[in-house]
C-alpha cells in the first residue's frame, strides 16, 4: 500500500499528543495485567525448575507430590506433545524439560494445588535423579570443538564439518572486494569486542489462566505480545486443534520482544486437562529471569579501513552469537544490521551461532542489532580519534541514502539518516563544552522494522461511534495511535473511535507484536478498513440521493455530492448515515486483512555525554538525545516515549546489566538487585528530536519506531565513556570495576 | 508460624529463648519479609516488637541521643537534632533501600542483620554507638561494633534482642560523614562503603578521629591506624596518604558478583578519603 499521493496532506488528529485511552485504567489500578485472572474453582500451578547447568534426567518420582492432600495434578515433559516441527518442539522441551536439562532454571515438572502453599510443599516431593553432564556457558568456548556439546544433530547444512556440534547457523552477507578495500585505506583498525546476555526487564512477570475441558475445547487468558501465537504453540505443545482453543490476551506489564514466547502457558493448559479445573500460574522474578529468554551474549572482531579524509574503503565483521540452549537465528539479522548505516563498496559479515547452558534467546528489540552496531561504531569512533576526524563529518561522508545498495543486499528507497545526522550536527548539543573527564560519543542506529499478517474491522455504530477491533496486544501505546489514525481517515474525532484488542476467536490471524509492525500494519490495515467503510456509507448516501456512488465523496466526516452535477444535497454525517443504516442495507463495516510489506527502514543517531570518575570507574550520563526518523509520529508522545526508553535500556545495557554465571554454571543474579537496570536517579531528562521522512509503503509515511531507539546507545555511550577515560572500552557492561581496571591499569 | 505480639520486653525475650523451632523478630520487617518472599525462611514463631515502650521513639539523654529500635530511617531523617550532631549516622541509614523501605527500615535491624555491606553500621561504629540489648535475664549494653560476628551472624545469645541504640554527645567542632559505593545512584548494597567521624579543635585540627570501612571484610571494620593518622592534621595530602593506605591495608574483602577483591579495596580508601573531608567541612574546618 504505497504513501498517498497528495503530498502535504494536512492531518488533523496525526500528529496531536490526545489523551491515551487505557490510561485512567492504569493509573486507578483497574487495568487487568495476567495475574489478575481468576476464575471459580482455580487451582495454583507451579514449577519446579533445574538447579544444574547441564544434566541428564534419570528419573522422576511424582508420586509423593500427587499423594500429598490438595493436589490435583502433576505433569512433566511426558505429559506435552512431541512435535515433528523443530520450533515447536523446541517451545515444548522448554516449557518442561524431556531427556536433559539443558540451563538453571530450565522446567521440569509441574503441579497445581488448591492453594499456593500446597503447590510449594508438593514441588519439594518431587525427587529428580539427575546425571550431571559439562557445562558451557561462554559463546567462544561453546564453538571451541572439544566443548561439551549442548544438543546433537542441530546444525543447519550451512555450518561447515568439522565444528563443535554446538553452532548451529553460518551466515555470510556483503558485495565488493575487500582486499583491494583494504589497500586503499590509510589507517586500518581491528579490533574484538564482547557483550554479556542482558534481559528486556520488563515490570510484570510472566502470567496466565488456562483451562483445558474433557471435551478439548480450550480458553487462556495471558500476558502476552501475540495471542496468536501462544494458540499456535499451545496446539502443538498440548497436541490439539487451535479452533478449539481461545486465547485473551491481557493488558501488558511490559514485553520488548520477551513476551514473543510461551513458557507457561501450554503447562497450566496441561495440568488443567489433567485436573479438570482452570489453573493459574504466575512467574516470579527469579522465574523470569532464570527461564525466560534474555537476548544473545556476543564476541565480535571487527576490521575497517579508512582513508585519511574519512571514507571507508573496507569494512569486515565477524559475530559469534550465542542464543542459549537452541538453534538461534538472531546472528543474521546483526550481520545484515552491522554495516547498514554505510554506503560501503566493499563489505563482509559473517555470523556463528552457538549453543550454550543458557536460557533460550527471547527477542530484545532489534534483536542482534544493537551489539554488533555496538562493535562497528566503536571501530569507526576509533579510526575519527586516530585519524583526528570529526565523528559526524566522517559518518555524513559515508552515510547510506536514497539506492545505496545496502551492506546486506537491498537498495535503499527513501531513507531518513542523512537528515538525521544533519540534525544531530545542528543541535546545541554537539557543540556544548566538556569538562574534565567528560566525553562525547555518537552512534547511528539501524532497524529493518515489519509489516506482516494483520487483520482489522472497523464498525460504524449506530450512535455514530467507531470501534476497531484489531489482533495485536498494545504494548506501546497502539490503541491511541490506531484510534487516531481510524478517527483521521473517517473524518470524526479521536474520542468517537474505541479500539479494541481481539481474541483469537474474534478476528482473523495477526503476526505477533515484534519488528515495530503494529503502528506501521495495523495501521495501515486500519486506514483501509476505513476506506472499505467509507466506500459502504457512499454507496448507501448514494442510494439515498438516487444518484451514481462515483457522484458521493467524503469530506471532514460527511458524504457530499461530488461536484454541481450530483445535486445540491446537504452533506449527510456519519452519524447520520448510522443512524438508518438498518434501512439502507444492514450495519456499516469495514474490514482489511494483509500481509504488510514496505515497512521501510529505521535510522537513528544518538548523542552522549558522560562523565567517569576515575578512582572508581563510575559513569554518569550528563546528557543525552536521541534523533530518529519516524517516517510521521502519529502520537508524538508516544514516539518521544519509544526513544527514550530505548535509550534508557541501552544505558543499562551498556553501564550494568549482565547475566552473571558462576564456575557451576548457575545464574547468580537473578533479582533486580543484582541485575541492575537503571533507576530514574542514574538518568538524565532524555532529549528527543523526531524527524519525519515519509515511509513509501504506508498510506501516512508511518515508521515503526519501537526499535531503533536501543540500538545506538551501547556504541554511544562506549565511545562517550573511552573519549572520557582515555582509552578504548570493548567489553560491555562497562561496570565501574571493570572500567576502573582498564583505567589503572 | 506463630505471630506473637508481647505485652513487654521481658516476655518477648522469654518467648525467643523457649522456641525450638526458627524464630524470627519483626521490627521494620525489610530483610525478613523479603526472607519470607524468597523463600529462604519459613519461621515458626514471629515476634512483633514494634508497640513496645520506646521502640518507635527518639529521646535526648545524657547529651546524646536514643533510638528506639523500630524507628525507622525516615524519622531519624526528619529529626533536626539528631541529624546536625550525627549527620554521618543519619546518611547512613538514609540511604538504606527506596522511599518505601525507608518508611520501615530500622538501624537495629540493619546492625543485626550482619551484613558487612550495611549501610548504618559504618558511622554508628565510628559515633561508638552503644546497643541496649534486652535478654531473659536483663539488659545489657553493648558497644555496637561488637553485634556483628560475620555475615549473617551476631553476637546476640538466644532470647536476645536490641531495644535501642544510643549515639553519645559530642564536642563542639566534631561531625561525620558516610560515602558507600554502588554501581547505581540508589537501590542498591555497598561494594564498599567508609565512615568518619572527626573532632576538630578552634584552629581546625583534628584532635580525634576514628574511620570505619564496610563490605570489605566479614564484618564492619573499625580502622585505628587509619583514624590515628588524621590525629593532628589539618587532613593534609600527606595524612590522607596515610589514611588511605591504612585502609587498603584493613581490607580483607572478597571477590564475588558486586566487585572484585582489587576494587573494594580501592573504592574503600578513595571513599575514606572523600568522607574525611565531608566530615571535616561539616565539622568547622577549613580545607
Amino acid at each position: 500500500m504505497a504513501f498517498d499521493a497528495q503530498a502535504k496532506r494536512n492531518f488533523k488528529v496525526v500528529g496531536t499528543r490526545v489523551t491515551r485511552p487505557d490510561g485512567i485504567d492504569k493509573v486507578t489500578g483497574k487495568a487487568a495485567y495476567g495475574a489478575d485472572i481468576a476464575a471459580p474453582g482455580m487451582l495454583y500451578g507451579r514449577i519446579l525448575r533445574s538447579p544444574h547447568a547441564h544434566a541428564r534426567i534419570v528419573s522422576i518420582d511424582t508420586s509423593a507430590a500427587e499423594a500429598l492432600a490438595g493436589v490435583k495434578a502433576v505433569v512433566t515433559g511426558a505429559d506435552l506433545a512431541q512435535p515433528d516441527d523443530e520450533d515447536f518442539a523446541d517451545v515444548a522441551i522448554n516449557c518442561l524439560a524431556r531427556d536433559k536439562v539443558l540451563y538453571d532454571g530450565h522446567a521440569v515438572a509441574a503441579v497445581a494445588a488448591k492453594s499456593k502453599s500446597i503447590a510449594k510443599q508438593a514441588i519439594r516431593l518431587i525427587k529428580v535423579d539427575y546425571e550431571i553432564l559439562p557445562h558451557v556457558t561462554d559463546v567462544d568456548a561453546a564453538m571451541q570443538p572439544d566443548a561439551p556439546v549442548v544438543q546433537e544433530g542441530r546444525a543447519l547444512e550451512t555450518v561447515p564439518a568439522g565444528m563443535s556440534q554446538n553452532v548451529t547457523t553460518h551466515c555470510q552477507f556483503g558485495h565488493g572486494d575487500l582486499d583491494a578495500g583494504f589497500a586503499k585505506a590509510d589507517k586500518i583498525i581491528e579490533r574484538s569486542f564482547k557483550t554479556a546476555a542482558t534481559h528486556q526487564g520488563y515490570i510484570e512477570p510472566q502470567a496466565c489462566m488456562a483451562s483445558l475441558g474433557s471435551d478439548g475445547r480450550g480458553e487462556v487468558w495471558c500476558c502476552t505480545q501475540g495471542q496468536y501465537m501462544v494458540r499456535a504453540n499451545c496446539a502443538a505443545v498440548l497436541g490439539v486443534e487451535e479452533s478449539q482453543l481461545r486465547i485473551t490476551s491481557s493488558e501488558i506489564g511490559g514485553g520488548f520482544g520477551g513476551k514473543t514466547s510461551t513458557f507457561i502457558e501450554p503447562v497450566a493448559l496441561a495440568l488443567s486437562r489433567k485436573s479438570g479445573k482452570p489453573v493459574k500460574i504466575v512467574m516470579t522474578r527469579d522465574e523470569v529471569l532464570k527461564a525466560t529468554g534474555p537476548t544473545i551474549s556476543s564476541s565480535m572482531d571487527i576490521k575497517i579501513g579508512m582513508t585519511k579524509d574519512g571514507r571507508i574503503t573496507a569494512a569486515r565483521g565477524e559475530l559469534r552469537y550465542s542464543g542459549g540452549a537452541y538453534p538461534n537465528g538472531t546472528v543474521n539479522m546483526g550481520a545484515q544490521a552491522a554495516f547498514a548505516a554505510y554506503d560501503l563498496e566493499a563489505v563482509e559479515t559473517v555470523g556463528w551461532n552457538a549453543m550454550t547452558n543458557r536460557p533460550k534467546e527471547i527477542p530484545y528489540r532489534a534483536p542482534g542489532a544493537p551489539t554488533a552496531i555496538y562493535a562497528v561504531e566503536s571501530v569507526v569512533d576509533e579510526l575519527c580519534q586516530e585519524l583526528g576526524l570529526d565523528p559526524l563529518d566522517v559518518r555524513l561522508m559515508n552515510a547510506a541514502r536514497k539506492g545505496t545498495v545496502s551492506s546486506y543486499g537491498p537498495t535503499f528507497n527513501d531513507i531518513g539518516l542523512v537528515a538525521t545526522l544533519e540534525a544531530a550536527k545542528a543541535h546545541p548539543h554537539y557543540t556544548a563544552p566538556l569538562g574534565e573527564n567528560q566525553g562525547r560519543g555518537l552512534s547511528c542506529g539501524f532497524w529493518f522494522n515489519f509489516g506482516g499478517n494483520t487483520c482489522v474491522s472497523l464498525n460504524i455504530n449506530d450512535d455514530g461511534t467507531v470501534g476497531v477491533v484489531e489482533g495485536n496486544p498494545d504494548i506501546g501505546g497502539s490503541r491511541a495511535s490506531i484510534s487516531m489514525m481510524a478517527a483521521e481517515e473517517l473524518g470524526v474525532p479521536y474520542d468517537k473511535v474505541r479500539t479494541v484488542i481481539a481474541d483469537t476467536s474474534s478476528l482473523g490471524f495477526n503476526d505477533i507484536t515484534d519488528g515495530s509492525r503494529v503502528t506501521f500494519a495495523v495501521g495501515l490495515a486500519t486506514i483501509e478498513a476505513a476506506r472499505a467503510a467509507i466506500k459502504e456509507m457512499c454507496s448507501r448516501v448514494a442510494k439515498i440521493w438516487d444518484i451514481d456512488e462515483d457522484a458521493v465523496i467524503w469530506e471532514d466526516g460527511c458524504a457530499k455530492p461530488a461536484g454541481p452535477n450530483a445535486g445540491t444535497h446537504p452533506p449527510m454525517t456519519l452519524a447520520e448515515i448510522a443512524a438508518i443504516a438498518g434501512k439502507t442495507g444492514g450495519p456499516i463495516a469495514g474490514h482489511h486483512e494483509v500481509n504488510a510489506d514496505g515497512a521501510g527502514v529505521s535510522f537513528g543517531v544518538h548523542l552522549c555525554d558522560t562523565e567517569v570518575d576515575p578512582e572508581t570507574g563510575a559513569t554518569k550520563i550528563l546528557r543525552y538525545t536521541v534523533f530518529q526518523d519516524a517516517g510521521k509520529a502519529v502520537h508524538p508522545d508516544y514516539v518521544e516515549g519509544q526513544m527514550q526508553g530505548g535509550a534508557v535500556q541501552g544505558i543499562g545495557w551498556a553501564l550494568n546489566e549482565e547475566y552473571i554465571y558462576g564456575e557451576d554454571g548457575r545464574l547468580q543474579n537473578a533479582g533486580f538487585l543484582d541485575y541492575r537496570v537503571p533507576v530514574a536517579s542514574d538518568l538524565p531528562d532524555i532529549e528527543t528530536v523526531i524527524l519525519e521522512i515519509p515511509n513509501p509503503g504506508h498510506p501516512y509515511g508511518v515508521r515503526g519506531v519501537g526499535e531503533t531507539p536501543i540500538v545506538p546507545p551501547l556504541a554511544a555511550i562506549s565511545n562517550a565513556v573511552s573519549r572520557a577515560a582515555g582509552g578504548r572500552m570493548t567489553e560491555l557492561p562497562m561496570s565501574p570495576p571493570r572500567l576502573l581496571k582498564a583505567m589503572t591499569g | 508460624m506463630r505471630y506473637v505480639k508481647p505485652e513487654s520486653f521481658e516476655a518477648a525475650a522469654t518467648l525467643l529463648r523457649n522456641e525450638d523451632g526458627i524464630a524470627r523478630i519483626l521490627a521494620g520487617g525489610t530483610d525478613v519479609l523479603v526472607q519470607l518472599k524468597a523463600e529462604m525462611v519459613e519461621p515458626d514463631l514471629m515476634v512483633d516488637l514494634k508497640h513496645l515502650p520506646g521502640m518507635r521513639d527518639i529521646v535526648a539523654e545524657d547529651g546524646g541521643f536514643r533510638v528506639g529500635a523500630a524507628v525507622c530511617g525516615a524519622e531519624m531523617g526528619e529529626d533536626a537534632a539528631l541529624k546536625a550532631m550525627w549527620p554521618g549516622v543519619v546518611e547512613g541509614v538514609e540511604l538504606i533501600g527506596s522511599s518505601q523501605v525507608q518508611s520501615r527500615a530500622t538501624m537495629a535491624g540493619n546492625l543485626c542483620t550482619g551484613s558487612p555491606a550495611g549501610d548504618s553500621v559504618p558511622a554508628m561504629v565510628t559515633a561508638g554507638a552503644v546497643a541496649r540489648v534486652q535478654g531473659p535475664d536483663g539488659v545489657r549494653d553493648v558497644p555496637v561494633v561488637n553485634i556483628p560476628t560475620g555475615p549473617g551472624k551476631n553476637s546476640l545469645a538466644k532470647g536476645e534482642f536490641i531495644t535501642s541504640i544510643f549515639l553519645p554527645a559530642r564536642p563542639d567542632n566534631a561531625s561525620d560523614a558516610y560515602l558507600r559505593f554502588i554501581p547505581r545512584t540508589e537501590m542498591d548494597i555497598a561494594v564498599s562503603s567508609a565512615a568518619v567521624s572527626l573532632a576538630l579543635d578552634g584552629d581546625g585540627v583534628v584532635t580525634d578521629a576514628h574511620v570505619a570501612v564496610g563490605a570489605v571484610a566479614p564484618t564492619v571494620l573499625l580502622v585505628k591506624e587509619a583514624g590515628d593518622t588524621l590525629v593532628g592534621s589539618k587532613l593534609d595530602d600527606a595524612e590522607i596518604a596515610g589514611l588511605v593506605s591504612a585502609v587498603e591495608a584493613a581490607c580483607n574483602p572478597i571477590t564475588d558478583k558486586r566487585g572484585t577483591i582489587e576494587f573494594r579495596t580501592k573504592t574503600a580508601g578513595v571513599l575514606a578519603k572523600r568522607a574525611a573531608h565531608i566530615a571535616y567541612s561539616r565539622a568547622g574546618g577549613q580545607a
